[in-house]
């Protein structure tokens, strides 16, 4: 049994209610029969604590203990398009979804560039234009009988990105999902609903980045599902760079039919309390999946990254790289699961997870899972923690770099294995500044 | 250039270096030799400030100063520089970014303005030749994946860049066959001016058939136990290191009937 948190899940069960006054005309709909469902799901899951498997190394009673005010409607809040461009990597011209809050703003995004027969827009508005293919995707992935974030998602779902490719189209610069928030009076929830369907034959790059206007506590709360169907492929960024007291949860569901290609790359750097859930299933023959994640933390930061690798059907390949590099007191888990299911013959499944650990009160929880139901199948997976190496350091050292510059071009070289693999360069060069500047930071 | 006085060094209470004294002036070349385990590169690595060892008794004077004072950068910035016996691989870091944050730290320190990238890979390709390496290790990760060879000749090629005062090279010819063995010898050879000094530590008499050493000294059980000039490389070529040896008990018996 889950130890129950009652004043924490009556704050979100009343806060519906205000929700459903606020919802004109949409009591009827299924979604919200979804909605429904998922409060009182929620209020019977609670939030979860240590004792739970799944949430042993990251306690979320710092966030069970406050009460995140949901955010019902856009409100701009001061967010402008100066602000809007500080956050798109050195100008990346693409076609951009903003959201403020959790909440799609149409004045702050860039559809220019999109062509006319793919879609790109508010979620909102998809369950009013595009029906049928979002109710047929719409929380099929991302289930919430076990899950409590992903519960209390559902039950404030009301916006988020909504991107659709058509069978055999390619899309060709990424389409990036900005995720603002900004400073409400009081803390609060932000609660995007992220929907990707990649048809057949289809091709895109989707970048999702989580950002800050202010040094503000708050909750983000995020589920993306993502669906690609056979033969496409899907490059999937995500950057988390929220201010340093706000609390991240985000979900990532994807569903890979035969012989698509899906990479994320999961990069993660602000927040105080950051678990980052991606859940792959491989439904098809021929799969490639590959997960990449890297992340920095310092202080009291602590980051959970938990991964599923669903091995449904036989010839699949996973790759799975996660590195941590922690500093400060802060602290690290690495989960990843890999089911091998009974039909899925000739799986390779790699899983690595590398640590480095750059001060002594650093500590991270790193956890392989690999169940493997079939008989013909390569699966390997090592998990290493270390420190910076004193022969490197040396060396650097005998050459003339200082002690710290050796230091900090040793801990760049770690992360730029993970971030040479992202394809959408300015992004890359962002993030090397981003990092740069930590190891900086680092020292003072 | 270099004094060495009575240094004692060694690794948790393990004595290697029992007392040695050295000096090398500028513009000189001088020859470490030794049988294994005698302590050449532990006298190598004292010396460009490999903090593994430690020093229990005795001075290094460098230009002047205290070199044992002194952290292993400001020591390379001050124009040390040695030559490692076994290269480190550093994978992720790119021989060019490596060579360039060196050689600029070193020419900041020396109040000299920093190359710019086009200054630099001029001066680099200049120097790569000298050495007989290929362009397309400059972009390659440090040393990573290098052959043995190849990582000799990096080093010599970084020594060439960085241009130092007093290069130490710790058995650089161990590993290399005949050419690159030659193109070694002939880089340092190059290298070597009026205005600098070399010390080469090395086991085998072979590389000093390419570079001419002006003074030989033997290391024995971590002592100088015989210095001499070049026909002492020969004279151990020919006869070993056997002999030595029982000097150098001799040397240990005068030492402690004197204490």
């Amino acid at each position: 049994m889950m130890n129950r948190s009652p004043m924490t899940d009556s704050w979100y069960v009343s806060n519906f209610q205000l929700m459903e006054k606020h919802l004109n005309g949409e009591a009827g709909t299924h979604i919200h029969s979804i909605r429904k469902d998922a409060i009182s799901r929620f209020a019977q899951l609670g939030f979860p604590t240590t004792r739970d498997e799944e949430w042993k190394f990251t306690n979320v009673a710092p966030i069970a203990k406050m009460n995140f005010k949901p955010v019902l409607d856009l409100s701009h809040d001061g967010v402008t398009k100066e602000d809007v461009e500080r956050f798109s990597f050195g100008g990346l011209r693409c076609t951009r979804l903003v959201f403020v809050n959790g909440h799609f703003s149409q004045e702050l995004s860039s559809l220019g560039s999109l062509p006319q027969w793919a879609k790109a827009g508010s979620l909102a508005a998809a369950l009013k234009t595009d029906a049928d293919a979002v109710s047929e995707h719409l929380t099929r992935y991302a289930r919430y009988d076990d899950n409590a974030f992903t519960a209390l998602n559902t039950a404030f779902l009301q916006d988020g990105a909504f991107v659709y490719i058509p069978d055999g189209k390619v899309i060709e610069g990424p389409i990036h999902l900005l995720f603002i928030s900004t400073k409400l009076g009081t803390p609060f929830l932000s609660n995007p609903r992220n929907l990707v369907l990649a048809g057949e034959n289809s091709q895109v790059m989707i970048v999702e980045s989580f950002v800050s206007l202010d040094d503000n506590s708050y909750l983000t709360n995020a589920v993306t599902e993502i669906v690609a169907g056979d033969n496409a492929v899907v490059e999937h960024d995500k950057l988390q760079a929220e201010s340093a007291k706000a609390f991240h949860i985000g979900t990532v569901h994807v569903y890979q039919r035969a012989n698509s290609t899906y990479t994320s790359n999961s990069i993660s750097l602000g927040g105080a309390l950051v678990r980052n859930n991606i859940t792959v299933v491989l439904d098809g023959e021929g799969i490639e999946c590959t997960l990449n994640g890297l992340s920095l933390s310092t202080d009291e930061q602590h980051v959970d990254n938990h991964t599923v690798i669903d091995h449904a059907k036989p010839h699949c390949n996973s790759h799975e790289l996660y590195k941590s590099i922690l500093d400060g007191r802060s602290k690290a888990v690495f989960n990843g699961k890999i089911f091998v299911r009974k039909d899925a013959q000739k799986t390779n499944a790699k899983q690595t997870n590398k640590t480095l650990l750059l001060s002594d009160n650093a500590t991270i929880d790193t956890k392989p899972q690999l169940e493997i139901f079939a008989n013909d199948v390569k699966c390997t997976h090592g998990a290493t923690v270390g420190r910076l190496d004193e022969e490197q350091l040396f060396y650097l050292r005998s050459r003339g770099l200082s002690l710290n510059h050796a230091r900090d071009v040793l801990t760049f070289a770690f992360a730029s294995d993970i971030i040479n693999r992202v394809h959408v360069e300015p992004l890359r060069s962002q993030l090397e500044g981003m990092i740069h500047a930590r190891l900086q930071q680092g020292r003072h | 250039m270099l004094e060495i006085r009575n240094l004692h060094a060694g690794v948790q209470g393990n004595e290697i270096l029992k007392g040695i004294s050295l000096k090398v002036n500028v513009g000189e070349v001088h020859a470490i030799m030794g049988p294994n385990g005698s302590g050449k590169s532990t006298l190598a690595q004292v010396l460009a400030g490999r903090e593994t060892y430690e020093v229990t008794q005795g001075q290094v004077i460098y230009e002047g100063k205290n070199l044992l004072e002194m952290a292993p950068e400001d020591r390379a910035r001050e124009g040390l520089f040695m030559a490692f016996q076994y290269p480190v691989e550093i994978p992720g870091v790119t021989n060019t970014y490596f060579l360039k944050a060196g050689l600029n730290a070193i020419r900041k320190h020396r109040g000299l303005e920093e190359l710019d990238a086009i200054d630099f890979l001029s001066l680099v390709k200049e120097k790569m030749k000298l050495v007989g390496m290929d362009e397309s290790l400059l972009s390659r990760h440090v040393n990573e994946g290098f052959s043995g060879g190849e990582k000799k000749r990096n080093e010599i090629f970084q020594m060439a860049v960085l241009d130092p005062k007093l290069a130490i090279l710790d058995e650089t010819d161990s590993g290399l066959d005949i050419d690159a063995l030659r193109i070694v010898a002939d880089g340092v050879n190059k290298h070597s001016r009026k205005d600098n000094a070399v010390i080469i530590v090395t086991h085998y008499q072979r590389l000093l058939n390419y570079i001419i050493p002006d003074f030989v000294h033997v290391l024995v059980d971590g002592r100088i136990v015989k210095s001499g000039g070049k026909e002492l490389a020969l004279e151990l070529e020919e006869k070993g290191y056997d002999w030595l040896k029982d000097e150098a008990e001799n040397v240990t018996v005068n030492a402690q009937e004197s204490s």
